[in-house]
Order: structure tokens, then C-alpha cells, then sequence
């Protein structure tokens, strides 16, 4: 059994590769490790792409320039980012849109609730599944042959050069390699590795949830950094992590477990106790810390307690908040400490300095003589019916990956790899040390998934690898 | 960002009627979950429609399941679609609750469960038994078996049926039929209305939803591809065949007219040949009618096994069946007017005409009655300002 490339992975990233290498005419073989119903990994749950544009563009309002981009960048990541492979992904994001759009990924105006990202996000037309599903089928169009319930489980690799996978015990030999197979979210023992144990003697990952796919088990990463000892980035605690409902499922809760109502309300522990503050930003700018807040609260668990003012001004949650009549009644329903609970809201209401309450500005509603304070829109939570919402950490990917430069080659005691590349969350940590940014994941999925396609094939017709960005024309 | 209310979004004026039957109830459910997601909001009008609400009463469900087309592309893009735990189908959801409006909503009340019943098999028992009837009824005059085959006809079956009957026995059946779906549309448009605004209609929103209707822009999937039918790739087949069935059915319903007016006006008898108005109108309709059909059936067989209900597959087939041979019988007629076989291809020809009006009020008909109700009503709520302002924009 052999093919010019083999992919290694199911999702943007390994798609990409896989439509680059066919189109380039080399033979591929994709090998996704979950069942066709499951396929696309986190993929499946993406609705948009942060694009870089100098001025308007179909869907996309205004611009976004290169500049600003980078700048946005740099300050979630902290400084935790390769300049170069961040700018490469920035500029490559302006121009990879008629590609997508020729195989078969449609694009819309943002989606009601989604406006703040107008601007800078181009969204997927029915989401990141339809854009899977579209490039499946243009996929299997240009003959790439597609073989689901394939988890890869080893590689053999001599002085560096890909010689084979190994599938459920079959050996698939290939002229070349993308590794596109995702990161270890998914693999509970892993995370329980990376995140120890916490002062309280607990294990806080054993109550994360995973916002996408059960399928990102790690296991080839793993195999890369310990089997082969393949140059590796990134810290295994670094995630993308948000505060959820607590009710989500295990695995594939996806973007509507998400609770909406923290910056309209206060948010308190399993204590009853507040701990940050809730008015610190516009929440799709804050949303983002939260899932790392509830992770360091005892039993990594909180409640975000809002007022019959706050509906119908948060996208609305997925299941029924928790409801009462008065607050003392919501402390008995949610479990808390009902004298504590009363304790906090009694101080929270009492300090609350309301002047013009706006929700779409950081507005003069604060409190005083707080601690926490809450900085913007606070209003006394006086107003009946009250509604409680247990939130968890909801794991949407980690950043440990491989270290790579603009050819997206594996590199080993930093050399690169004549044969073998790697793409997507696999190597996400290059570009994105920490932090994240909304749509960012799938501009670095398609980058360096095209690079590491159009270099695969050119490694399996024996030549050299080019460096930088595909060129699209314009 | 969205226009932010200064107050609290009020509460309704009107009581919300909160949903009653198990497909409802998961209507209501599915919608939960999809309004905390959004991603098929370019699809189509029911997600737009959705984003407008927190909450889904019974009326609320009524009015988007008659504005979902079952076009299936929100079940293939769902990330909580089965084997998810959510189990979303938001497709077969919407067609469940689709059937039980039509016989909720059927008039008289009791004949609404004729809708469990209007198969592809009753459809067909009907027609054959009509065309009995008819035949009986032609040997029982006197005419004996030589009427049925025989060529004394001359081309004109006035001769055997008399204008006159014909217009007795259709014309009460006709304005029934006319009567029946407005009671019930009336009833629909009355529960509807005051959760979709409550404004009247104004002339642009009459326009736009008329433009929806007879483009069928709900078919073409948002970017124009089409919609889905055995999987998950796009295509514009199903709304090409409809157009070929409505349109084809629309110039049936058209030779039909002129030729009334010949009739009455003018004094022009039937049969007319070609060139004239109602054959001209009546040979295009009739072929476009059997083209049309043709392909909705080979669809409806090939359908995704998750669209849409199965229970009302044979509602479907029935209908279809009924519109080609109303048509093939129609042409045939035609075709063989100088023909001994005439006489019995008129009574088979008459037996499907008045076996579709029968069923027309009680069978898959209806969904071009309803969904034209909703699509007017989605077309004047829309122009409304959004009762939702989400601070989270």
C-alpha cells in the first residue's frame, strides 16, 4: 500500500493539505482517525476566519490591515509568537479566500450576535462543518482517496526522513508526510498530567470539559515529541479555555454551551464568594480568561447570577437557567451557602454606583467599597425572577505542539525534514504561545495546511521545499 | 452593532400558548439550542426568523415550520445533528409539525385526518374509481360498449359528456376545495399573525414574499448551489423540478380558464387545436407538469433517509402521482382524439382531474398554502425592529 502523500488527520488543516497535494498531482491518502459522521475534529465546530484586508471585501466591512492584525496578536499571546510565521499567516489569510471559495466553502455576512467581529472575521456559510463537508467532497473530486476510523499510532522515520505509518497494524508507506492530527484536548489522562494537582489536593482537569472533538487524543504528537524526538513549542498547560455551562457535554459542546450573561450579572464560587471582576471589558474580549478563572475556583466550578433585567440582552443559552423568586430561594436551588450567597449579593447591591447603564460601552455603572469591583455595568441584582448558570472549563484546544518555520517541515535537533511537515493545532503554538483571538485558528489551519500540502508534494516528486505562503492570485 | 433598547425587551401582549404535542415540543427544544448557535442563520428565513425570539409558544412553532422548505442544508451543516447527544434535525422537526398543522388546520376539522391517510395508494384508488364511475355511468346511458371504443366521437366529447355536466359535477368541487384551504389558511393566518408582529401587510412585503414564493428562493441554499437531496453536496434539481411542476400546473390551470372565457364569452366550443390559446397554454403545461413530477418522484425515492418526515412520504407520492396523470392523461387525450380510445381516456383524464381537486384541501397541496402564509408573514415581521437587542454585539 502506498501514495505520493500521505495526511495524517481530518480536519481544516489536514483538508488543505490534502486539496493542495492533489491539486499539485501527487497520489494522497487521508487517513481521518474518527468516524465519517465525526469527521473534521474541531474543525466541524469553527464558524469563521480572521482575515487580514486593506479595505472592504465581499462579506468582510472596512479593513483590517496587516498592522493591526499583528498588533492584536502580539497582545493576546502576550509576546508568546514567531513575528515571521505570525505575519506569514496574517498575509496569507487576505488571500486565500477565492481558493477556499473554489472548493466549495461559502461565505456570509456575520451572524446576529457575532457583529463585534464584522470587520475582522469572514464567516463560514452554515459553519465549520459545511466548510468540512465541501471540502471532502472536492477532495474526493481530485481523487484523494479517504479513509475514516484510521488512527495512526506510530510513524517510522530514518535520520529524519518519513518512510511509513502504521493504521490498525497496517504498514502505509509514502513518498511524503502532513501531520495535521490535532492536539491532546481530548485525552483526559494527558491533561490531568499537564495540570497536576492544585493546592486544594484536587485535579482540575478531571472537570474540564471539551468543547470539540473526543477524537484529539495526542497520540501521534506524543509519539512525535517522545518516540522521535522532534523539536516541540509550547507549554501542555496553555489552552484555549472559556467558562461554559456546566451541563455541556463531555465532548463536542461546540459554541453554544457558552454563557453569555457573566458581564450583566456577578459571577460567584462554589463558596458564594465573587473573585474577579465581571465588568472588566466587553465580554467577547473577556470571555476567553474566564474558562482559566473558573479552572483556579475551588472544585473548578461558578455561578453567574443575573436578574430578569439582563434577558434578552445575551445571546441566548443553550439550556434553562436556574430560576427563583427571590435570592435566598436561587442560593437553595444552586446549592450555595444561602447565608454567604446573601452576604455577597447584600455587599454587591449595596456598592453599586449606577449612573447611564449601556451595554455596548464600558459605561460609568460600577461599584464601590467591592472586592472584587466590578467596573462596568453594575446594577443592583434586585429584580425578580433570578437566574443562575453553573459554569465549567470548556477546553477548546492546546497549544503544545511542533516547532516548525515557513516550510512547516518537522524539524529534528532543528533541522528540517525533507519529507515530513506538519499543520493545524499540531504546530498552532508557533504562531499562538498563549491567548487567542476569535478565528485565528483556522487562518493558521489553512496557511500552513496549504504549505505543508504544496511541499509535500513537491517532496514526493523529489524536490525541495519552498518557503513562505502559497501565492494566490489576486 | 444591533440597536440596544433603552428598557428591558417587553413581554408579550398576547399570552404565549406553549407548545402541546411531542413534535412541537422538540421544535421548541431544537430551536433552544439552535438560537445559542446561529451558524445556518444564511440558509434560509427560519433561522433569521428564529434570532427574533427567546422562546418558542405553539404558534411560534407553526409559523416557522411552514417557513422551513425541508431543503436540508442546516441538518448537513449542524454540528449537533445524530449521532451528536443533541440529536438536532432541525429538517425532519419542522416536517412533523408541518403535517399536524395541515390537519389541525383542515377544514372541515374532521376531515383533517384524512391527511394520515392520503397515500400514494388512496390517491390512485381514487382516480381509477372516479374513472369507473365515469365509464358506468357513460355504458348506463344507452351507449353500450361501442361508446366506449368507437370513433362516432368525432374528436368531441361534449358528445359524451355535455358541457354543462361537466361544469356541475367540477365546479361545486372546485369552490370547495377554494372555500376549505381558505378556512383554514384564515384560521393559520389568525394564530400566526400575532407572534409574527401583528402589523398588517404592506405592499413591499406582499412583493418580496411573492418574489420568494414563485422563485422558490429558499431552494437555492443562500449562495444559489440549491439545497440538498441524497447527501451532503448541493443541487439546483429540486428546485428546477418544482418550477417545471408549478408552472406546468399554473398553465394547465391557465388553458382551463381562456377556455372558460371561449366558452362563455365568446361562445367558442371545445375541443380547441393548436394554434389556439388554451391548447398552446394546455401542451406546455401538461409536458412541463409530467416533466416536472417525473423528476420530484425520482428525488422524493432518492431523498437522504434523515429529511423530513417518512410518515408523509406517501402524502408526497400521492400528490406527485395525481399531478402526472392528470397531465399524461390530459396529453394523451390529446393525442389520441381521433382515436377509438377517446371516450375511455376522457374518463380516466376527468377521474384524476376531480381525484386531485378531492384531495387537493387534504393532502400535500397545502404546503403551498400555508408556506405562502408564512413566507408573508416572515416578509412583514422582518421589516419590524428586532424585539431582541444583544448586549453581547
Amino acid at each position: 500500500m502506498g501514495t505520493d502523500v500521505l495526511v495524517i488527520g481530518g480536519g481544516n488543516a489536514a483538508l488543505c493539505a490534502a486539496l493542495m497535494a492533489a491539486e499539485a498531482g501527487a497520489s494522497v491518502m487521508l487517513l481521518e482517525a474518527a468516524p465519517r459522521d465525526w469527521r473534521g475534529g474541531n474543525s466541524a465546530h469553527t464558524r469563521n476566519l480572521r482575515c487580514m484586508h486593506d479595505a472592504p471585501q465581499d462579506v468582510l466591512v472596512d479593513a483590517y490591515p496587516e498592522e493591526e492584525f499583528w498588533q492584536d496578536l502580539l497582545k493576546v499571546t502576550g509576546g508568546l509568537t514567531d513575528e515571521d510565521l505570525a505575519r506569514l499567516t496574517i498575509r496569507a489569510s487576505s488571500t486565500c479566500r477565492n481558493w477556499m471559495r473554489k472548493h466549495g466553502v461559502h461565505f456570509q455576512p456575520p451572524l446576529s450576535g457575532a457583529l463585534h467581529v464584522a470587520r475582522t472575521n469572514a464567516f463560514f456559510m452554515g459553519g465549520g462543518k459545511a466548510l468540512v463537508n465541501a471540502y471532502y467532497r472536492s477532495a474526493e473530486k481530485l481523487g484523494v482517496k479517504i479513509r475514516y476510523e484510521s488512527p495512526v499510532d506510530g510513524l517510522e522515520i530514518e535520520n529524519g526522513e518519513f518512510r511509513a505509518a502504521w493504521c490498525k497494524g497496517e504498514r502505509i508507506e509514502a513518498k511524503a508526510c502532513v501531520l495535521a492530527a490535532g492536539g491532546f484536548e481530548s485525552n483526559r489522562d494527558w491533561l490531568r498530567e499537564a495540570w497536576g494537582q492544585n493546592e486544594r489536593g484536587e485535579w482540575p482537569s478531571d472537570n474540564f470539559l471539551i468543547r470539540g472533538t473526543a477524537y484529539n487524543q495526542g497520540v501521534l504528537l506524543r509519539h512525535m515529541l517522545e518516540q522521535h524526538q522532534a523539536d516541540g513549542i509550547g507549554d501542555p498547560t496553555q489552552a484555549h479555555m472559556v467558562a461554559i455551562d456546566a451541563r455541556a457535554p463531555l465532548y463536542d459542546g461546540g459554541i453554544c454551551t457558552r454563557i453569555d450573561c457573566v458581564s450583566l450579572g456577578v459571577v460567584v464560587n462554589r463558596e458564594a464568594k465573587r473573585f474577579y471582576d465581571e465588568g472588566e471589558d466587553f465580554w467577547p474580549k473577556r470571555y476567553a480568561i474566564w474558562g482559566r478563572l473558573v479552572a483556579q475556583q475551588p472544585g473548578q466550578v461558578a455561578y453567574s447570577i443575573i436578574d430578569a433585567k439582563a434577558i434578552g440582552r445575551f445571546m441566548p443559552p443553550v439550556f434553562p437557567g436556574v430560576t427563583a423568586n427571590s435570592l435566598p430561594e436561587l442560593a437553595d436551588k444552586l446549592g450555595l451557602d444561602r447565608a454567604t450567597f446573601m452576604q455577597t449579593l447584600d455587599r454587591y447591591n449595596a456598592g453599586c454606583r449606577v449612573g447611564k447603564f449601556d451595554h455596548t460601552a464600558l459605561d460609568d455603572c460600577h461599584t464601590e467599597g467591592v472586592t472584587p469591583a466590578k467596573t462596568h455595568w453594575a446594577r443592583p441584582i434586585d429584580t425578580a425572577p433570578f437566574y443562575g448558570y453553573a459554569l465549567r472549563p470548556g477546553v477548546t484546544f492546546t497549544y503544545l505542539g511542533l516547532k516548525v518555520d515557513d516550510t512547516s517541515a518537522v524539524r529534528f535537533a532543528d533541522q528540517p525534514s525533507r519529507n515530513l511537515f506538519v499543520a493545524g493545532e499540531m504546530m498552532a503554538g508557533n504562531v499562538l504561545g498563549k491567548g487567542y483571538t476569535a478565528g485565528v485558528g483556522m487562518s493558521i489551519g489553512t496557511a500552513f495546511g496549504r504549505i505543508a500540502g504544496r511541499n509535500a508534494a513537491l517532496a514526493a516528486a523529489g524536490k525541495p521545499a519552498l518557503a513562505g505562503a502559497v501565492k494566490d492570485e489576486v | 452593532m444591533q440597536q440596544l433598547n433603552s428598557s428591558p425587551p417587553k413581554g408579550r401582549v398576547i399570552p404565549i400558548v406553549p407548545v402541546s404535542s411531542a413534535a412541537e415540543t422538540e421544535v421548541a427544544r431544537a430551536l433552544q439550542i439552535c438560537n445559542a448557535c446561529r451558524y445556518c442563520e444564511g440558509f434560509c428565513a427560519v433561522f433569521p426568523a428564529m434570532t427574533r425570539r427567546l422562546e418558542f409558544g405553539q404558534a411560534d412553532v407553526h409559523f416557522l415550520a411552514n417557513l422551513c422548505h425541508n431543503c436540508g442544508a442546516c441538518l448537513h451543516a449542524c454540528q449537533y445533528a445524530p449521532p451528536h447527544e443533541f440529536g438536532i434535525n432541525i429538517p425532519k422537526a419542522m416536517a412533523e409539525v408541518r403535517g399536524q398543522t395541515y390537519a389541525e388546520y383542515a377544514w372541515p376539522p374532521a376531515l383533517g385526518q384524512l391527511y394520515q391517510r392520503n397515500g400514494l395508494t388512496l390517491s390512485l384508488a381514487l382516480v381509477f374509481g372516479l374513472t369507473l364511475f365515469l365509464l358506468l355511468a357513460v355504458l348506463l346511458q344507452g351507449g353500450g360498449l361501442g361508446v366506449l371504443w368507437g370513433e362516432q366521437l368525432q374528436g368531441s366529447f361534449y358528445q359524451l359528456f355535455p358541457h354543462n355536466l361537466l361544469v356541475g359535477m367540477f365546479a361545486p368541487v372546485f369552490l370547495f376545495v377554494v372555500f376549505a384551504l381558505s378556512m383554514g389558511v384564515r384560521r393559520f393566518w389568525s394564530d400566526i399573525k400575532p407572534v409574527t408582529s401583528g402589523v398588517d401587510v404592506s405592499p413591499p412585503a406582499a412583493a418580496e414574499a411573492t418574489h420568494d414564493v414563485l422563485k422558490l428562493k429558499y431552494l437555492d441554499g443562500g449562495h444559489g448551489e440549491g439545497c440538498h437531496n441524497e447527501d451532503d453536496a448541493y443541487t439546483l434539481q429540486r428546485r428546477r423540478f418544482h418550477h417545471l411542476t408549478f408552472y406546468g400546473f399554473a398553465l394547465c390551470f391557465a388553458a382551463t380558464s381562456v377556455a372558460t372565457l371561449y366558452h362563455y364569452l365568446f361562445g367558442w366550443e371545445a375541443p380547441y387545436d393548436l394554434p389556439s390559446l388554451p391548447k398552446l397554454l394546455g401542451a406546455v403545461g401538461g409536458v412541463s407538469l409530467m416533466l416536472g413530477t417525473a423528476g420530484l418522484w425520482q428525488l422524493n425515492r432518492k431523498r437522504h433517509p434523515m429529511h423530513g418526515d417518512a410518515k408523509q412520504k406517501p402524502m408526497d407520492l400521492g400528490f406527485i402521482a395525481l399531478l402526472f396523470l392528470v397531465a399524461a392523461s390530459g396529453l394523451a387525450l390529446w393525442l389520441a382524439r381521433a382515436t377509438p380510445a377517446l371516450a375511455l381516456l376522457l374518463c380516466l383524464h376527468l377521474g384524476a382531474v376531480m381525484a386531485l381537486f378531492a384531495t387537493l384541501p387534504y393532502g400535500k397541496f397545502a404546503h403551498g398554502v400555508f408556506r405562502t402564509a408564512s413566507l408573508l408573514r416572515h416578509a412583514v415581521e422582518k421589516r419590524q425592529p428586532n424585539p431582541i437587542g444583544l448586549g453581547a454585539d
